[in-house]
């Protein structure tokens, strides 16, 4: 059973389409790019998926819980909130009262911290880690509340060449042991592709989906932008050619 | 050794005055450390200034009246409060337009009230205890006010402390997990104008900015867990609150005047060095 399934989604803000009947599923276990350029319309469809933005028409089904690893996190250095804390609010965040010291919440605060690897610097201030840690802190924050699908939003963006290898690495792992679902947007598809089971290629709201190999071809991409559309080898490297200014690297 | 003797005046502790004003004063120095924590990773001390500028006019309409200034003080934030909602729509920008926009016409009206209150009573005690406070002169039937507003915003902040934590260290995640960010801010902001309403009541609007933010922003230097850093600000709140009044007792005592210095200055005073100390506490921390 999918984790997640989009139906012809449609999303039209102020006179414009933003998405145009995206469809794809995801299954248990699934590492998924979602692969466009700014402006493609990723974050609306993530917000679409959360239920912070309504369909004009079609569907979006989700299977349990969704767990969701912010883009930006940029936080205060004098935050009082450790690692260990944020992922805490993970847990029972949305729970009113404050927390108890349980060893049970306690407990599983560590076992999401190890699963991430942040258990060494689960008690400095967030504010204060590096951006490769921070991104681990989110990433337990949303896996401790087990959800079916985690939405990762641009989780390389601002990782230097290492750290990108190491959260594409976490993520394609944490769906493998615990199953869950995992759609990672990205405007560069090079990191990603080494984890990937599915791309979801996003193009002025509309998309295609499945395997790299069925998805990244001249036809295929030129028929999802409307025009012709290069898909270009260089030194083992594919780059999307759709236009002025757009160009994807695979 | 100074002996204890030699700080406390003869006295001090007899003084029903005083006591009122050490009672009064611990309430909303843990009200105001506690909602002062939540301010500052918010970021929203401009609020609290602009809160604090409109129970200016709320305090010096109910001076000239004759009622309670607290009750002006919570009043007139309520209504700012929701000036600032209304003008504010949601974007930050916006925010601090709407801020600035009730901050001046608290300002505004305040100089009318605070004018016609002198004028009337042809002296100008009602500016400086709207304005600076006077904690010695408290009336006892504040108490029950300041316990009541105080424990309506300690509750409130206990029963919502974990979904307005990640509200306002990010809305973002909040806002993910189904929170209502918008809303958990209203609230929060109720929590702000009750607490702002008793610090103008202890150290006046304009020093009432002081108490919310620096005893919170002190506790957020020394602690990185939220729970302990709002415990903490409530402790430095009330210690520089009762070493203030201690010192303005004995002031009394001091040159130039023979008078008596505000309490007022002194809280303000030790709430400054105390946020000077644990800034140089920190960045040692951190060199080493």
């Amino acid at each position: 059973m999918s984790v997640l399934e989009l139906q012809a989604a449609t999303v039209r803000l102020g006179g414009r389409t933003v998405l145009d009947g995206v469809s794809f599923r995801l299954e248990p276990g699934e590492v998924a790019g979602l692969i466009g350029a700014n402006g493609a319309g990723k974050t609306t469809l993530f917000r679409a998926i959360l239920g912070q933005q309504a369909l004009s028409s079609g569907q979006v089904q989700r299977r349990g819980r969704v767990g969701y690893v912010p883009q930006k996190f940029l936080l205060d250095a004098d935050l009082p909130l450790r690692g260990r804390d944020l992922v805490g609010l993970g847990l029972d965040g949305h729970r009113i009262g404050v927390p108890l010291r349980r060893r049970e919440r306690r407990e599983r605060v560590q076992t999401a911290l190890a699963a991430v690897g942040a258990e060494d610097f689960a008690d400095t201030r967030v504010g204060r880690l590096s951006g490769g840690q921070q991104q681990r802190i989110l990433i337990a924050h949303a896996l401790i509340a087990e959800p079916a699908l985690l939405l990762a939003d641009e989780p390389l963006a601002n990782l230097d060449l290492s750290a990108a290898k190491q959260t594409v690495a976490l993520l394609s792992t944490l769906a493998a042991a615990h199953g869950v679902g995992v759609l990672i947007s990205a405007h560069e598809l090079n990191q990603l592709l080494p984890a990937l089971d599915r791309v979801v290629y996003l193009a002025e709201g509309r998309a295609v989906s499945g395997s790299t190999e069925e998805v990244i071809r001249e036809d295929v991409l030129s028929a999802l932008y409307g025009h012709h559309v290069d898909v270009l080898e260089v030194n083992g490297r594919t780059i999307v050619v759709a236009g002025e200014g757009e160009a994807i690297l695979s | 050794m100074l002996s204890v003797g030699a700080i406390i005046a003869p006295g001090f502790f007899a003084s029903p005055a005083v006591a009122l004003a050490a009672a009064v004063g611990a309430v909303v120095a843990v009200v105001a450390g506690a909602v002062g924590v939540f301010t500052v990773i918010r970021g929203q001390a401009f609020a609290a200034e602009g809160l604090a500028d409109a129970g200016s006019a709320g305090g010096a309409s109910a001076y000239l009246a004759g009622l309670p200034t607290l009750g002006g003080f919570a009043l007139a934030g309520v209504v700012a409060a929701a000036a600032m909602e209304l003008i504010g729509a949601r974007r930050a920008r916006s925010r601090e337009l709407a801020t600035g926009i009730v901050l001046g016409a608290g300002f505004g009206l305040s100089a009318l009230f605070l004018y016609l209150g002198t004028t009337q009573r042809g002296t100008g005690a009602a500016t400086v205890t709207i304005l600076f406070g006077s904690i010695f002169a408290l009336r006892s039937g504040d108490l029950p006010a300041v316990l009541g507003l105080g424990a309506l915003a300690g509750t409130g902040l206990l029963v919502l402390y974990r979904p307005l934590l990640l509200a306002s260290a990010s809305p973002e995640l909040a806002a993910a997990r189904g929170l209502r960010v918008g809303r958990l801010g209203l609230a929060y902001l109720l929590a702000l104008v009750i607490a702002v309403a008793l610090a103008a009541l202890s150290v006046g609007t304009i020093l009432s900015t002081a108490l919310m933010v620096g005893p919170a922003a002190t506790a957020l230097k020394l602690s990185a867990r939220p729970g302990r850093a709002i415990a903490l600000a409530g402790a430095i709140g009330v210690a520089a609150v009762w070493l203030g009044l201690v010192l303005a007792y004995d002031s009394y005592a001091w040159p130039p005047l023979h008078h008596g210095w505000p309490a007022s200055f002194f809280i303000v005073a030790l709430i400054l060095g105390a946020y000077l100390a644990a800034s140089a506490w920190a960045a040692r921390g951190e060199r080493a």
